[in-house]
């Protein structure tokens, strides 16, 4: 905005067969402001004169606001309250810095305005949405036989002293602990084949699985719901509620494994493989390794999602109030299946049971969520410190073997042992 | 299980010397543990594809059952009547969509906004933080986001809807038949359990879905373009519009995209705030809507085995639009500048 082109630079640079020069500023003794004289840019974030335009527009918008709602329009709630106030600050904002600044710096700053605000209204949401369910549910778990108890002596008349959430959280336990012992191998050892064995046929297992991750989780539940239960005759279970969660974390986990597995770097490969390791030893030596603290995120990942899914478990497991420790047997209920279920009773002894089971259900996931972020948020090779003592005393004990190796004479020719695994060119 | 000589391995057969131009044969020989991996590995795979087949073919042969039974109208039919031979998923498709696209068009500017704000605005010392909480939120369990919409939010926002309605009913998708807002006794329960309020549920589980997808893809753009932007005397806004914005095009469409995945196939929350109806209800402010999956959870448990096939007929559409859209989206960040390192 501070150069401008003298008009004759500009004539000379358009004429054919001419070189042009670069136009500087004042070179040809006219500078760009010729009345002002150069004054230092303000390079800091914050201004003083934005903080004053700020506050002043606040205050003029909540003063209008209150006045319009006074006057005009008749009290309809806080949150039109807000809105309005909202539209009158940014406008007021727009007036006051139009006052002494041009359009392209108005429009920076109203910019800059909008989107700190999108970001405040989304986390305030989430406060809002957190504080309000452990406000609700306080009433519900602050009590002891809330943790210990289940809610089989518990009628939606009893006072919130009797009766707990005991059982849904076994069954959350058990219901997750199962569709992991089947969905963490089987995952795993999809991603190493689609990443590992790049072919045709590992193409359409992964287009397929990508797929899969569209499919509704009700959709999941309604075909444990459709096999499990009606074709084959089986009783609403733990064990169906487990399957069903099953299908629906599978391509989940697969999907991320899969994308961690392929950043490992192909060099860290190729020197294993270089060494003569076979392609087994180096996936379980070199790559599994490499790659842990990202395959963990995606299993934690895919645990949350299964743990706080409810529609899977709606449609298999069955509700029940009391303790259920066999999955394979009976229904079993679990934390968001609990919560959907009290929630809908009328009375507010069990909303409140039901909120303090979602309030126990959040932490959990609260829990795993900061347990991947402290998994995950390392690079691969970066180890913790008690990996990096273990790997010290590694590196020491082959130091003390490489000490106390005989030296081979050196007319013998010394060939390595091959493992018997070994790939051989031929 | 005696190893190879080394030796004979290394041999080159004189064959190859001799004709030097043809390339040398290649080929492998695994050590047993190697095969029996590859074995394991591809057993793996053929038995996740197996599942997944069989899911998807599963659902398409029951709900091909019912299509094939009620013919051209399972697209036009608002009722729900399996029973009785009249069914259809005009009524739930509409309403399906509508929420998505109400919570899309809430949740677009949330995300758009809370991405810039994080990886353009927020102080260094704050991001992580920031990004932290978003991607808490993308985790918090559906069941939670409906309890919030079905006894705080519902409360909140009827004034704001019946604000909208008065001063807005002129828009046909806004207008509200039963609501005369000239008179005094009106009641605002009208408003409640609508498309708009379920749609502003799902906006809030979608926007942090979003919005992480699109920080990410934010970060990335290149350094030296936004130092040139800024040195050739543009704004912080026009540094962010002209670089920043056409480098993460594609991570900001196939981040809303996945996000409308997302909201397509939300049950819980929907369930839990709208109050089921049965015809295209274009008034979204209106009490009732429906949802597909919503329906599934309705009526599948007194559900004969036909009416079964039918709602398999609906989730499989359901499971088609959305899949549609995953793999629109996929392509869409596989395509774009932004994509292509990852």
């Amino acid at each position: 905005m501070t150069i401008t082109d003298t008009p004759r630079t500009q004539r000379r640079a358009q004429r054919p067969g001419r070189i042009t020069r670069t136009a500087v500023p004042g070179r040809d003794g006219r500078s760009s402001h010729p009345t002002r004289p150069e004054t230092r840019r303000n390079l800091a974030r914050i201004r003083r004169d934005d903080v004053l335009r700020v506050v002043g527009a606040a205050a003029a918008a909540v003063a209008g606001t209150a006045w319009l709602f006074a006057q005009v329009f008749p009290f309809e709630g806080p949150l039109t309250f807000v809105v309005i106030a909202y539209l009158l600050f940014v406008g007021f904002f727009v007036v006051l810095i139009s006052f002494d600044d041009n359009r392209v710096t108005v429009i920076d700053r109203v910019a800059a305005v909008v989107m700190h605000s999108l970001a405040v209204v989304l986390i305030l949401a989430l406060a809002v949405v957190i504080v309000f369910t452990l406000g609700r549910g306080s009433e519900a778990f602050l009590n002891w036989n809330f943790w210990v108890q289940d809610l089989s002596l518990a009628g939606p008349l009893d006072p919130m002293t009797v009766g707990g959430m005991a059982h849904a959280a076994i069954g959350t336990l058990i219901m997750i602990s199962i569709s992991l012992a089947i969905a963490i191998p089987l995952g795993l050892l999809c991603a190493v084949f689609l990443a590992e064995f790049p072919s045709p046929f590992a193409r359409i297992v992964r287009t397929v699985v990508e797929a899969m991750t569209a499919l509704p989780s009700i959709v999941c539940g309604l075909f444990i719901y459709a096999t499990y239960i009606l074709l084959f005759g089986f009783d609403k279970s733990g064990f169906a509620a487990s399957l069903a969660i099953t299908i629906m974390i599978l391509p989940i986990i697969i999907r991320s494994a899969d994308v961690v597995l392929r950043l490992v770097p192909g060099t860290l490969k190729e020197a294993s493989l270089a060494l003569g390791t076979s392609q087994w030893r180096t996936i379980w030596h070199v790559v599994l390794p490499t790659s842990k603290s990202g395959l963990m995120t995606a299993i934690i990942l895919g645990t949350a999602r299964g743990i706080g899914e409810t529609s899977p478990v709606l449609l298999t497991a069955g509700y029940t109030t009391y303790y259920n420790l066999n999955p394979f047997s009976g229904p079993m209920v679990s934390l968001p299946f609990a919560t959907f279920t009290l929630v809908k009773s009328p009375e507010p002894s069990q909303i409140a049971r039901g909120f303090g089971a979602a309030a126990v259900l959040m932490v959990l996931v609260f829990v795993l969520f900061l347990v991947a972020r402290i998994i995950g948020g390392k690079g691969a090779g970066v180890l913790s410190p008690g990996g990096q003592a273990r790997a010290r005393a590694a590196s020491l004990r082959d130091a003390v073997r490489f000490d106390q190796r005989v030296p081979t004479t050196p007319d013998r020719l010394d060939l390595p042992a091959i493992p018997d695994d070994q790939e051989v060119p031929r | 299980m005696s190893g190879p000589n080394i030796l004979e391995a290394l041999d080159v057969s004189d064959g190859s010397r001799r004709q030097d131009d043809s390339p040398r044969q290649l080929s492998t020989v695994r050590g047993p543990s190697d095969t029996v991996f590859r074995v394991a590995a591809h057993g793996g795979g053929v038995l996740v594809l197996s599942i997944m087949t069989l899911v998807g073919l599963f659902l398409a042969v029951r709900g091909a059952e019912a299509i094939a039974s009620a013919g051209p109208s399972f697209l036009t039919e608002q009722d729900w009547e399996p029973n009785s031979g009249r069914f259809g998923i005009a009524a739930v498709l509409f309403g399906t969509v509508a929420i998505a696209l109400i919570a899309i068009v809430v949740a677009l500017p949330l995300a758009v906004g809370t991405a810039t704000y994080i990886s353009e605005y927020a102080p260094l010392g704050l991001r992580p933080l920031l990004v932290g909480i978003v991607d808490l939120m993308a985790a918090i369990p559906s069941v939670v986001y409906g309890l919030w919409g079905m006894f705080w939010l519902e409360g909140a926002i009827l004034p704001v809807a019946q604000w909208i309605s008065t001063y807005f009913g002129w828009i046909p998708i806004f207008n509200v038949p039963n609501f005369n807002p000239g008179d005094p006794l009106a009641t605002p329960t009208v408003f409640t359990a609508s498309a708009f309020l379920a749609g502003l549920v799902v906006a809030m589980m979608v926007a942090p879905v979003a919005a992480s997808i699109m920080r990410e893809v934010f970060a990335q753009a290149p350094i030296g373009e936004r130092e040139g932007a800024l040195a050739l005397g543009s704004t912080k806004w026009g540094m962010i519009r002209s670089v920043v914005y056409p480098f993460g095009m594609g991570g900001m469409i196939g981040g809303a995209m996945l996000g409308l995945g997302r909201a397509l196939g939300e049950t819980i929350a929907v369930y839990l705030v709208i109050s089921p109806v049965f015809v295209i209800q274009p008034h979204i402010l209106q009490t009732g809507s429906n949802s597909i999956s919503s329906l599934i959870a309705l009526r599948y448990g007194e559900a004969s085995p036909f009416e079964l096939s039918a709602l398999m007929a609906a989730g499989l559409v359901l499971f088609l639009i959305t899949m549609l859209v995953n793999f629109g989206a996929g392509i869409i960040i596989q395509r774009s500048r932004s994509g292509a390192a990852s």
